[in-house]
């Protein structure tokens, strides 16, 4: 059988050492009722040949971002992935190793993470980074999480702008439902959050002030502003951000968020259809704050030879050891994709990330210039933005991600899914792989699809 | 192991001018309004003040560090509640396949129909193998799945209109996820004592149930190895007072085939895929932690379930009573498409040969080692068991961490230590199904040799690692969590400084407790 290495004769020498002589006698513990009397009914065994060729079936049954140009964003995107990524993610030494509770056997896998920690901060401008969380919704709720913490405004106001990602703002509401303090939506009808509305919404029952910059209709923020007023009433000021467009953006950390939260996935790891991706988590110095950070932290110590080393440590605020009173639950973190991510930012340097992000800012403005140049279509906010914009298109939106399709290329992402009144509207990202002659080819497929 | 090329950071490494990555030439002319449109107010003055390297100092920097991992590849990892077992080869090449790692999330669902086939069948497998009918795989790990198993119950009471059903019940052997996604969910927690035998202490559940109790959360077979024979008495109660049994999917490992959740009572559950099923631990995770329910709770999962209407699938979000996302997406999708291939490897027969193995390995080395050290509990045990060095603490001033630290010099990982709460001294040993006789052998020897050595050898072990013993005290009260380049470590953020307040772990063995994920 498949993995197992005990052959019917050692299996015989062992039930024998037991006094045993069939191994169904290891389960008469089980009370006999309850002990499953037929086969699961599963489909039976495949070899590795036949299985192959079945999934190789079903992967030909999709069409991947490997065979069209894909200009889909909404949380992910289609950044190149250099082969020292894979080829250092694919040593099983890390990626069959676990949590690194013996530190002497894996010094490998707790550096990583030290130095994932490290290019966090480096990154965000923030002083602390934890060892990841599983990905950018469920990232945004431990941020918020942690924000209720540090305020003690557990009765408070939770405020995010629509323009957050509506499903991290749906994992949010999801995580919150069954605590004491109330989420708020604030409308963005400029395509962001204006200050003056945030102002007069902002209050002392106000717990945190969530700004995602880039937002998700691919427009900035005014998170230094947002900053300063969450910070005049005591309020937390969560920053979500793209780790790609630091290349040229102000770091969140810079601009006074207290937390800043990302999806890592555009740091090396495969679009896969959603995941596993990557919970990027930094915040301010501050001993309040690292009190509550969810998640595994790595610190630097010496062993008892004075050598320095790497050890998990303040493990104290984890589920393991404070049961109901942790800061959360998690207990596997993403260490493969944080050292997916750590790998892509060391190849990449201070140079090639400004590049990238220069690269996807150029192609963006020069696909928004030629999309607009189609008669009736127009972009629906003028806002400044980074490498993902909204479309407001002069008919049907609902069945353009098909017709593109037949055109060779998987791109428009429809917003009346989400948001009703921006029916008419779609998005575009443009990466830093995106060629002139596909986003030429896709301002000529929208231009046909029109007539 | 031992490898001292890769002791610097990479950021010692880092050369002003080195590059690795290269990009093309931009091909698109420039927008004049690019400029009007990224105001310098929103730009940084210069880019993020990252490491700056070559491709071969990277390579060998990373290269260099994997060899001071222990890991499945390289060494035998009993790690007692972890399910260790080894990954396969074939898995990561599927994986990789550009029809599934290139999908972006968001496609038409007409370009994805062959992930979406694989995600619906792998709902009906894992449903089948619990016995209960409903699936949703989007927790990303089993800590993820536990709430979200709990933010089911909550919402399915309030609609029932019994908001009264306040408490969580855990047993005290029960992983520390447990009461932490209770607590996350909004119920209060109870704990329930075990009995010597390390069972569920039935007349102390039985003292707290009553028309507030929501859920029991039950690991079975238990943190110990153990299988909770009462089960079905113990579920039948829940049931009588109207509360729900929630099954910690761990340890699924030791009754594949052999007995199904959903017959012994558990009204939801959680697996893990990245152990039962073999996604590649990946030195913490990903992991991938889908739930089943009982149909009544199936309105309840998160949006989408992947549906099939005749030859096609489709992502149902239609779903009024849900209680809505736990994740952006789908889930761990490469971690599930992982467990669907050692699914449709192993078959129904495979599975249970799976448990089998592990179930025997377990039994064969708990007897070996039951005549080195104390097992506090009754035999036979399921897939796991644990050990106690109470006695070796006693006699010889040994505890249970140098034991566990003097196995990696015979190259043998250490077992989970410290876990459960309730044993003192406790070693947790999962052998699983993938490790052979001899391999067992070694450990039970290496073990025998270990308990006889002179102690002081014992609590200064390891011998033969990179590092041995870091002070564990010193990492939390001077807190360094990030690399400062030379010149600003003076200046470096006040972290360093400021203590945070914490319990120093020197002298409470428990922060090296327990793993779960």
């Amino acid at each position: 059988m498949a993995y197992i290495l005990n052959t019917p004769e050692e299996q015989r020498a062992m039930l024998a050492q037991l006094g045993l002589e069939h191994i169904e006698e290891l389960f008469a513990v089980i009370p006999a009722e309850l002990r499953l009397q037929r086969p699961l009914q599963l489909p039976p065994a495949l070899s590795e040949m036949e299985l192959h060729q079945l999934l190789e079936g079903l992967a030909q049954r999709n069409t991947s971002a490997a065979q069209l140009p894909c200009f889909l964003g909404g949380g992910a995107y289609d950044h190149f992935i250099p082969a020292v990524v894979d080829a250092i993610a694919s040593r099983s030494e890390y990626y069959t190793a676990y949590t690194p509770y013996q530190a002497e056997a894996s010094q490998g896998t707790l550096q990583v993470i030290f130095e994932y920690q490290t290019l966090m901060c480096q990154l965000t401008g923030l002083a602390v980074a934890n060892a990841s969380l599983y990905e950018g919704g469920s990232g945004v709720a431990e941020a918020v999480l942690m924000a209720l913490g540090v305020t003690g405004r557990h009765q408070g106001e939770v405020l995010v702008p629509e323009s957050l990602h509506p499903d991290y703002r749906r994992v949010l509401a999801t995580y919150l439902a069954n605590l004491s303090c109330t989420l708020r939506v604030l409308p963005t009808p400029a395509g962001f959050l204006d200050p003056d509305d945030l102002r007069q919404t902002i209050s002392d029952r106000t717990a945190a002030v969530v700004l995602q910059s880039p937002n998700f209709f691919g427009h900035l923020e005014e998170l230094t502003e947002g900053a300063a007023l969450a910070h005049r009433v005591g309020a937390v000021c969560i920053a979500v951000f793209d780790p790609i467009s630091l290349g040229i953006l102000q770091r969140p950390g810079d601009c006074g968020a207290d937390i800043a939260v990302a999806e890592g996935q555009g740091l090396g790891i495969p679009l896969g259809y959603g995941g596993p991706y990557l919970g990027i988590l930094a915040c301010r110095d501050d001993t309040a704050y690292l009190r509550r950070l969810p998640g595994r932290l790595v610190g630097q110590t010496t062993d008892r030879q004075g050598r320095r080393c790497w050890v998990l440590t303040l493990q104290t605020r984890e589920q393991h050891i404070r049961r109901e009173k942790a800061t959360s639950n998690i207990c596997t973190n993403q260490g493969l994709m944080a050292l997916r991510a750590a790998v892509y930012l060391t190849a990449l340097g201070p140079q090639g990330l400004r590049e990238t992000a220069e690269l996807c800012l150029r192609k963006a403005h020069y696909a928004a210039q030629q999309l607009t140049r189609i008669a009736g279509v127009e972009l629906r906010f003028r806002r400044p933005f980074f490498k993902e914009f909204t479309v407001r298109w002069p008919g049907p939106t609902h069945s353009l991600p098909h017709q593109l399709r037949q055109r060779g290329l998987l791109a428009a992402l429809p917003l009346g899914r989400w948001f009703p009144h921006l029916h008419d509207c779609f998005t575009l990202a443009v990466t830093e792989k995106r060629t002139r002659a596909e986003i030429d080819a896709l301002a000529a497929a929208l231009q046909d699809c029109l007539h | 192991m031992n490898n001292v090329a890769a002791t610097e950071l990479i950021f010692e490494l880092s050369q002003p001018g080195r590059r690795c990555h290269r990009l093309p030439e931009c091909d698109v002319p420039p927008v004049e309004e690019t400029a009007q449109w990224l105001p310098t107010c929103y730009r940084a003055a210069a880019p993020p003040p990252l490491p700056e390297v070559g491709e071969v100092d990277l390579i060998r920097h990373y290269v260099n560090l994997s060899t001071r991992n222990m890991s499945i590849d390289t060494h035998f990892y009993p790690l007692g509640s972890c399910t260790m077992k080894y990954n396969p080869k074939r898995h990561e090449r599927w994986a990789a396949l550009s029809g599934f790692a290139a999908l972006h999330p968001l496609q038409d669902e007409q370009t994805v129909q062959g992930i979406l086939q694989l995600l619906y069948e792998l709902q009906e497998f894992l449903a089948e193998i619990s016995g209960l009918p409903a699936v949703s795989l989007q927790p990303a790990a089993g800590a993820q799945g536990e709430l979200t198993a709990l933010l089911v119950a909550a919402a399915y009471f309030r609609d029932q209109a019994q908001p009264q059903r306040r408490k969580v019940l855990v047993p005290d052997s029960a992983h520390g996820t447990n009461p932490a996604s209770a607590a996350l969910a909004g119920f209060e927690t109870v704990t329930i004592k075990s009995t010597p035998q390390g069972l569920v202490d039935l007349n102390d559940l039985r003292s707290h149930l009553g028309p507030d109790v929501a859920v029991f959360m039950i690991t079975n077979p238990n943190t110990l190895g153990l299988f909770e024979t009462q089960i079905r008495t113990i579920t039948d109660w829940l049931h009588e007072v109207g509360a729900l049994v929630y099954l910690d999917g761990a340890n699924m490992n030791a009754i594949l085939g052999i007995t199904r959740p959903g017959d012994f009572g558990a009204d939801m559950q959680h697996y893990n895929v990245h152990k039962t099923f073999t996604g590649p631990h990946g030195g913490g995770g990903p992991g991938s932690g889908p739930v089943a329910v009982r149909d009544f709770l199936a309105p309840y999962l998160p949006v989408p379930i992947v549906v099939r209407e005749g030859d096609r699938y489709r992502l149902d979000f239609d779903r009024p009573k849900s209680i809505g996302r736990v994740h952006t997406f789908y889930g761990n999708v490469g971690i599930l498409l992982r467990g669907y291939c050692y699914i449709r490897t192993l078959g129904p027969e495979g599975l249970r040969q799976v448990s089998q193995q592990a179930v025997l390995n377990a039994n064969y080395l708990r007897r070996r080692v039951a005549q080195i050290l104390e097992v506090p509990h009754p035999g036979p045990c399921m897939h796991e068991f644990v050990a106690s060095a109470r006695r070796l603490l006693r006699d010889r001033k040994v505890r249970a961490m140098d034991l566990a630290k003097r196995l990696l010099d015979f190259g043998i990982h250490a077992p989970t230590v410290y876990f459960p709460l309730v044993v003192p001294e406790a070693l947790m040993i999962e052998p699983t199904e993938t490790e052979s006789k001899a391999t067992l052998d070694a450990f039970a020897d290496a073990l025998g040799r270990i308990v006889a050595e002179d102690p002081e050898h014992l609590r200064t072990a390891p011998h033969t690692t990179p590092i041995s013993r870091p002070d564990e005290v010193k990492a939390v009260k001077e807190p360094i969590l990030r690399w400062h380049p030379p010149s600003a470590t003076a200046a470096a953020s006040s972290i360093a400084d400021a203590p945070v307040v914490t319990t120093a772990p020197s002298s409470n063995p428990e922060p090296h407790a327990h793993p779960a994920g």
